[in-house]
């Protein structure tokens, strides 16, 4: 596929970043706050809630990971504009003013002081403003380096190393020189393939940075750790697919970054990237933390490759799955938007594999609904790093 | 048909990538790096995804995929016998 003069329809943003979507979205910052954010997009047809289980007595690193999300949420070019809830009116500012920085339309709401239905009713409408006038924005002709695609496989299995995990390495492959932002990342999930993944590191610096991710976790595996890891890591599917070891699991994962693009740098987890190029991000191997985690990047389109058939979606990134185990192609089609099986049966060349899940990709940037998002998938799944206080 | 694949020559182990395989039966594998296809005979029922043994692995050896350590062989693996956390062990962790 000839990428030199490939261009997608997007959202131009007023910050200068393109979205595929246009979501605006009912953001809680806590969860007391999910029932009023529910209820507003209830009320308001064509918003969506993004309700979440944390953000009360949190605190320090925890905390910061916290607002990152959110903000990086709600700062996504993928959402067109914002209202934020909180039970506390002050971290609902907090957040609101972390989205504005874009310059998107943010509106915030603490339920303190006033009940749910009277928040209900102000956020409403705020949220119908918002609708109306996002509806009337348009998609325009972009470059294909405008485009920031992420990946993270799940419920993999041993065909995923062999064929899907590979097919998203051939596409990075290809959209590496065209100035795309790619990112990788699930830092356990590279034991026993860490040191291949040294050697991809562009300079020295990324290379310690990597390092430093790397031992960090480790570390944490290490003080936690319990036999075979309570069949976590390799997962019970992963077992059932095939796969033996961390080890075999993680030379199948790093097949995604290709065998030509260099790793270019290195972000914490939510941490927005700072130029064109493949970022690894320090991130859970648990597909929702981590899908949610690169969307907060910001990240606008995601390549999730699975075996046994993982099923995860995300609220405003959209994920495109592709699969290479024939049996689970048959038995859960509803999921797969690329079927590479082919490859497997020397039906297919790598290469040919590639251009299909780009072909996907491109119809996907342009507003085509992935699985999971004609299937309803919105997993928005926060990253704790610690106990409350 | 392919029944197997295999990553690079010097792999240990190859994957069946074709369901219902059942002891006896004559398996053609592919090996993707080189481009070359060998001939197997499955010792045991093998499910697709699984792994078999193509060279011959006694306990306290090296399991390689990918051309790379994926960990320790802890009961002896015979060729065409199905290599997986019954006679593989990770050497992490």
């Amino acid at each position: 596929m000839d990428l030199s003069k490939a261009t997608f329809l997007g959202y131009k943003r007023v910050n200068g970043r393109i979205g595929v979507r246009n979501h605006v979205i009912i953001l809680p910052v806590d969860d007391l706050s999910n029932a009023a954010a529910e209820a507003v997009a209830n009320n308001i047809k064509g918003t969506m809630a993004l309700p979440h289980p944390y953000g009360r007595l949190q605190f320090g690193a925890d905390l910061d990971l916290h607002f990152r999300t959110l903000i990086g949420t709600g700062a996504n070019p993928n959402v067109a504009a914002v209202v934020v809830i909180c039970i506390e009116e002050g971290w609902a500012k907090k957040v609101a003013d972390g989205i504005a920085a874009t310059g998107k339309p943010v509106a915030y709401f603490g339920i303190e002081q006033h009940g749910d239905h009277d928040t209900i009713m102000r956020a409403s409408k705020k949220a119908k403003e918002f609708l109306q006038w996002a509806s009337e924005l348009r998609r325009e002709e972009r470059p294909l380096g405008d485009l920031w695609v992420s990946t993270k496989c799940g419920e993999s299995d041993t065909t995923s190393g062999c064929g899907a995990n590979p097919t998203v390495g051939n596409a990075f492959d290809k959209l590496y020189p065209h100035g795309a932002t790619l990112c990788f990342g699930e830092t356990t999930e590279l034991t026993g393939g860490e040191h291949l993944v040294a050697a991809r590191c562009r300079t020295d610096e990324v290379r310690k940075k990597f390092q430093f991710m790397f031992d960090r976790y480790q570390a944490v595996v290490e003080r936690h750790k319990t036999s075979d890891l309570s069949d976590s890591q390799p997962t019970k599917g992963n077992i059932e697919g095939g796969l033996t070891t961390i080890e075999e699991k993680a030379l199948g994962n790093i097949q995604k970054i290709g065998r030509k693009c260099l790793i270019d740098g290195v972000l914490d987890k939510a941490e927005a990237p700072t130029g064109p190029g493949l970022w690894f991000m320090d991130s859970s191997s648990a597909a929702a933390e981590m899908v949610t985690l690169v969307a907060a990047a910001g990240y606008v389109v995601h390549f999730f490759p699975t075996g046994q058939g993982n099923v995860i979606g995300n609220p405003i990134l959209p994920v495109i799955k592709l699969c290479a185990n024939p049996r689970t192609v048959r038995t859960m089609s509803e999921h797969i938007d690329v079927d590479v099986s082919g490859l497997l049966r020397k039906e297919m060349s790598p290469d040919q594999a590639g251009d299909a899940l780009l072909d996907c990709m491109f119809r996907t940037a342009n507003g085509r609904l992935t699985a999971a998002e004609a299937l309803g998938h919105r997993e928005f799944v926060l990253t704790r790093l610690y106990e409350s206080a | 048909m392919i029944h197997f694949v295999v990553h690079d020559e010097n792999d240990s182990v190859g994957v069946v990538v074709v369901e219902g395989v059942k002891a006896g039966a004559t398996l053609t594998g592919w090996i993707m790096d080189q481009d070359k296809e060998i001939t197997f005979k499955a010792a045991n029922d093998i499910p697709i995804g699984h792994k078999l043994a193509i060279k011959p692995l006694a306990k306290g050896d090296t399991v390689i995929k990918y051309g790379t350590d994926i960990g320790r062989v802890v009961a002896g693996i015979g060729l065409g016998e199905h290599a997986h956390v019954h006679n593989i062990k990770t050497k992490r962790w």
